[in-house]
């Protein structure tokens, strides 16, 4: 613990500067398979979260909903589920890209009605 | 006008066309007519399974999301219960919307009750049931369901169902609870509670005589079963020991429980997180089996006869469709319909099954005795079939 004083901050800079140069590399996912992850956002999310994304069984995801939420925890949620609720999690179906891709989805709005 | 008969059709068709602008709908009945969700569009197909043809299609129903449907006790009306709170009432004579009101900001859906006066809704936001007139929709009575802990807001309702003698039935996901709604004195429901039934009820059945509601449960294993001829012998837990020590797989969509899972003296209940159909005993409500599918089973529809078990799967299996044989628990048939089967629906002497493809943009029709398609039409995103049938099912 008392390390961390002292590491901390060149610590979380490399872990940012790693996080931003991974984001950035991190390649799109196919054509077909955006279209293929396009559809799974509206229909099987929306089975939970509502083809708007307004909520039902699960909360709603539309940009405002998610305003105040960092974007590694929603990759988190979706990558792990969230124990105690409906919400599972998704990496035996999902790579890392499909799940950045569909966050970033969430993030901008999409789907849109 | 010297034939009476033919005076009550011109007078029919007379009346049809005051309320419709079109004149020409044909005098007819409604009973083999059914409705076909289309969910990403916010409309319904009217079917007809004696032509095996969709009729027409009637916008304007909002988000449906998730939508469930029930029908007046005449067949000439259908109820939606849609996800952005909307109340519809669809003529499907007239082939419109009848009225419309959005009584909730989020609803899971509802059910008619004995005298098809009243139509119950069960909602997400604000959490709690409403209940309307089922000839008007005005407002009839207003239950919110329990406040959770943090006082944030109420508990979500899952598994609204009629009861016979005008009573509704339904679970609250968050608090573990279920509320039997009595209308048999008035419009002022006398409300019998029934806590800690388990954790998170997610659906919830009724068995078709209307003696046993019984409630799936996601948050641990096993059903919470009530005698609805005995209330006060409370909550009985059933498949307790179901799955106990074994690891569930994620749960990629919820499962259903209606009164089809019964069939005959055995009830097929989806197992929650495993990719098995379980079996029940429904005189002693001890399992008997559990059968190996193909995926987490969603729908488990027993044939109206009783001889076959058809069940449907979440993703990512949800392009099959399995047959089991409700007498030897084998599966008979493995179909592949097509990519993303969301619902399934017999006629109600079980001549045919309809099915939606979601995502291979189609309905299509089985002989569920040759297990051969017969008929394909065309839908956008469909999901939930309905027919016109279930007015006279209690629980449905």
């Amino acid at each position: 613990m008392a390390v961390s004083v002292h590491c901390s901050r060149p610590l979380l800079l490399v872990a940012a500067l790693l996080l931003a140069a991974t984001t950035a590399a991190a390649p799109l996912p196919t054509t077909e398979r955006q279209q293929q992850l396009a559809n799974l956002l509206l229909q099987d999310c929306g089975s939970c979260h509502g083809l708007r994304m307004t909520g039902g069984l699960g909360p709603a995801l539309t940009r405002e909903a998610l305003t105040d939420k960092p974007r590694d925890s929603l990759l988190a949620t979706v990558t792990h589920g969230r124990p105690g609720t409906a919400m599972p999690g998704w990496k035996a179906l999902l790579d890392e890209q499909d799940i950045a891709w569909l966050v970033d989805r969430l993030l901008e709005g999409a789907p849109q009605p | 006008m010297k034939n009476p008969l033919l005076g009550l059709i011109a007078a029919a068709l007379l009346l049809g066309g005051c309320a419709h602008p079109s004149s020409t709908l044909p005098l007819r009945g409604t009973g083999d007519l059914g409705v076909v969700v289309e969910r990403a569009t916010g409309t319904l197909q009217l079917i007809e399974s004696s032509t095996r043809t969709s009729l027409a299609r009637i916008d304007g129903l909002g988000d449906l999301s998730h939508a469930s449907v029930v029908f007046s006790r005449d067949q000439r009306y259908a109820y939606v219960f849609g996800r952005d709170g909307g109340l519809t009432k669809v003529d499907l004579l007239l082939q419109q919307v009848d009225k419309r009101v959005i009584q909730a900001g989020n609803s899971i859906g509802g059910a008619i009750s004995q005298d098809g006066s009243l139509i119950a809704v069960g909602n997400y936001e604000p959490g709690g049931v409403k209940v309307f007139d089922a000839v008007s929709l005005a407002l009839i009575a207003d239950i919110p369901a329990t406040p959770l802990a943090d006082g944030s807001r109420n508990s979500r309702v899952v598994g609204v169902t009629d009861v016979p003698g005008q009573r509704f039935i339904y679970s609250l996901f968050d608090t573990g609870e279920t509320w039997l709604l009595d209308f048999s004195q008035g419009n002022d429901p006398q409300i019998t509670r029934f806590e800690n039934i388990g954790n998170q009820p997610y659906d919830a059945l009724l068995t078709p005589e209307g003696r046993y509601y019984i409630a799936g449960l996601f948050g641990e294993n096993g059903m919470a079963k009530i005698d609805l001829w005995h209330p006060e012998r409370g909550v009985e837990r059933i498949l307790e020991d179901y799955g106990r020590g074994e690891q569930k797989l994620p749960v990629y969509k919820m499962p259903h429980l209606e009164g089809w899972t019964l069939a005959g003296d055995q009830a097929f209940v989806p197992a929650v997180g495993h990719h098995q159909v379980l079996v029940l005993d429904s005189t002693t409500w001890q399992q008997t089996d559990a059968i190996d599918v193909a995926g987490q089973p969603i729908f488990v529809m027993a044939r109206p006869d009783a001889r076959q078990i058809w069940v449907n799967f979440a993703h990512p299996d949800n392009h099959q469709v399995q047959v089991i044989d409700s007498e030897t628990h084998q599966i008979i048939a493995t179909l592949e319909p097509g990519p993303a089967v969301l619902h399934m629906e017999f006629t109600a002497r079980g001549d045919q099954l309809w099915l939606s493809v979601r995502d291979g943009g189609e309905i299509q029709v089985w002989d569920p005795y040759t297990l051969k398609q017969i008929a394909s039409l065309p839908a956008d995103s469909p999901s939930g079939i309905f027919f016109s049938s279930r007015a006279h099912d209690t629980g449905l």
